[in-house]
């Protein structure tokens, strides 16, 4: 109600509609379509701010937070022991699990004597805020550089411990290498 | 007890009258809150216990009203009765607030740091002490002592590494059971909590030593690995048990039964012993008279999710299929379906053991 009836302007570049009629020149067209297409044809010699995109790819932002790994140690076990940080750290609510005990001749897959028997993401749930890389204790899980991949069904984006696992590296040490990124932190 | 006098002491300037013999520790928790030193050994419940953690120092600005020079040191305030017009300083305190942080450090000198694996971590006094007054580092270079392996029986599993030496279930085996064969065995670092060659434990209230141990050096092996305290919803229940009292909290999810604990109250100590046949052998709902949820306290990891009241507590009532004459939802994805986590069919709660591998292949 304070409001005066004349509304204040929001910059000083607003203009009032010309409503004169057209001159001579303006009613030819040709200038004007002239002029218009010399600015469209002037952008082909431009540099091009897009990319040709499944063939290229531009780099990740070093904080890229894309879909997670659960990550190996150097001899090929796994880190997570189930302590369940990331699941109460998730804002989400996207991450569950089930805890186990390491069986005698077990000790070259699981780090420590507890372990996570199932461990499961929910990729529709997650909002890739970050929470349980920062709340894990162990190292054992990490926001990769990847997008998570489109799929028509719901059920292709719950993501259980063998989607998530990165690459053993006894078995297969160059896909343990990529997997760490070129960014391995020798941290016990 | 009516002409006991009655002792006027101020504790970080609240003043409360106290029953002459009343300790230090016990005033403090008559007027609770923050006054209340940490205790780590002592034990209202338990006969002989406290005078060992140090955690409960207090200064004693004030002797008496007939004496009012200061005492010397600080002194433990579990062990030490009140005088008549005694001023106690506890939190106001710096010299109580930097002996406290070194007696946290010196706690956890020997304690191994895995609380991810513990199965104590959310319910830990250790964890809660060393987040109040505890460093980041530590500044300990030598290696922590191990012990070799013991088995207490089915029901109990000792993790002598995360052992403090309180004694509390030194005395609750005392106590409670009429047999002794739970003891601390050596001396000084060597020092350990065990049953005399290799004995298992198997009174009928042994399951109490459980409750009262204050860090994750006993817990309860059919609880163990299944689930952290904080997914875990606890409720008050009840049940006819002809020898203990039966009122028991139930640490729920959903309407499994992972695990039976006494109630604890605000100091974490067991309002009522319960029997082992309660503790470990009823992990049905069925088993159980549920009388609500058990009130947690918010700064608690353990009121994660939950909600005041009743909130949460019953399952809501589906009004789908009533108003379309009986028909069932038709759900687009059951999550069971694709899930592998919380199978129907595989009933952790019900395993008498933590789960193996094998469990998980059916």
């Amino acid at each position: 109600m304070t409001n005066d009836n004349i509304m204040q302007a929001l910059t000083n570049r607003s203009k009032a509609v010309d409503r004169a009629p057209m001159t001579f020149m303006e009613r030819l067209y040709i200038p004007s379509i002239l002029k218009g297409m010399a600015i469209t044809f002037s952008h082909i010699f431009k540099k091009q701010p897009t990319i040709q995109y499944p063939e290229q790819k531009r780099e990740f932002s070093p904080v890229f937070r894309g879909l997670h790994v659960l990550n190996r140690d150097e001899e090929g076990r796994e880190r997570c022991t189930a302590c369940g940080l990331c699941a109460v750290a998730c804002p989400a609510e996207a991450i569950t699990m089930e805890a186990a005990e390491r069986l005698p001749g077990e000790e070259n897959k699981y780090r420590e004597e507890k372990y996570a028997a199932k461990y499961e993401i929910n990729m529709l749930r997650c909002i890739f805020c970050g929470l349980c890389e920062e709340a894990c204790p162990k190292d054992a899980i990490y926001l990769s550089e990847t997008f998570a991949p489109a799929n028509f069904a719901r059920k292709g984006f719950i993501y259980g411990k063998e989607d998530l696992l990165i690459p053993d590296p006894v078995t297969d040490a160059a896909g343990f290498e990529k997997a760490q990124g070129g960014r391995v932190r020798n941290k016990n | 007890m009516s002409e006991q006098p009655l002792f006027k002491v101020t504790i970080d300037n609240i003043t409360i009258e106290v029953p002459a013999g009343t300790t230090i520790l016990n005033a403090a928790r008559k007027i609770g809150g923050e006054v209340a030193p940490p205790a780590m050994c002592y034990y209202s419940k338990l006969e002989g216990s406290g005078g060992k953690c140090r955690t409960c120092l207090v200064e004693v600005s004030k002797g008496s009203e007939k004496d009012p020079r200061p005492m010397p040191k600080l002194v433990a305030s579990c062990r030490t009765t009140v005088m008549d017009g005694m001023e106690v300083k506890n939190i106001t305190s710096e010299k109580v607030i930097d002996a406290r942080n070194g007696v946290v450090e010196f706690l956890l000198i020997n304690h191994p740091l895995d609380c991810p694996i513990c199965d104590q971590a959310g319910e830990c006094h250790l964890q809660d002490l060393s987040y109040n007054h505890g460093k980041e580092g530590t500044r300990y270079e030598f290696q922590r002592r191990t012990f070799k392996k013991h088995d207490i029986g089915p029901y109990i599993q000792l993790h002598m590494t995360r052992c403090i030496l309180c004694y509390r279930c030194v005395f609750t085996a005392d106590q409670l059971t009429k047999k002794r064969e739970h003891g601390v065995l050596d001396r000084g670092d060597h020092a350990e909590i065990a049953t005399f060659i290799e004995k298992s434990l198997d009174n009928d209230f042994i399951g109490n030593v459980i409750d009262v141990c204050p860090v994750g050096a006993l817990t309860d092996k059919t609880f163990r690995f299944k689930n952290r305290v904080w997914f875990l919803k606890p409720m008050d229940a009840h049940r006819d048990c002809p020898t203990c009292s039966g009122k028991v909290t139930l640490w729920n999810r959903g309407d499994e039964v992972f695990r039976v604990t006494a109630r604890k109250d605000e100091w974490g100590e067991v309002e009522d012993w319960i029997c082992n046949t309660c503790r470990f052998e009823k992990k049905k709902t069925s088993d159980w008279i549920i009388e609500g949820p058990r009130m947690i306290d918010r700064h608690s990891v353990i009121s994660q999710g939950h909600y005041a009241g009743n909130i949460g507590t019953h399952k809501p009532t589906e009004t789908f299929e009533a108003i379309n004459d009986g028909r069932q939802p038709k759900l687009l994805m059951d999550i069971h379906n694709i899930s592998e986590v919380n199978k129907p069919e595989i009933t952790l709660s019900l395993l008498d053991r933590p789960a193996h591998s094998t469990d998980f292949t059916k």
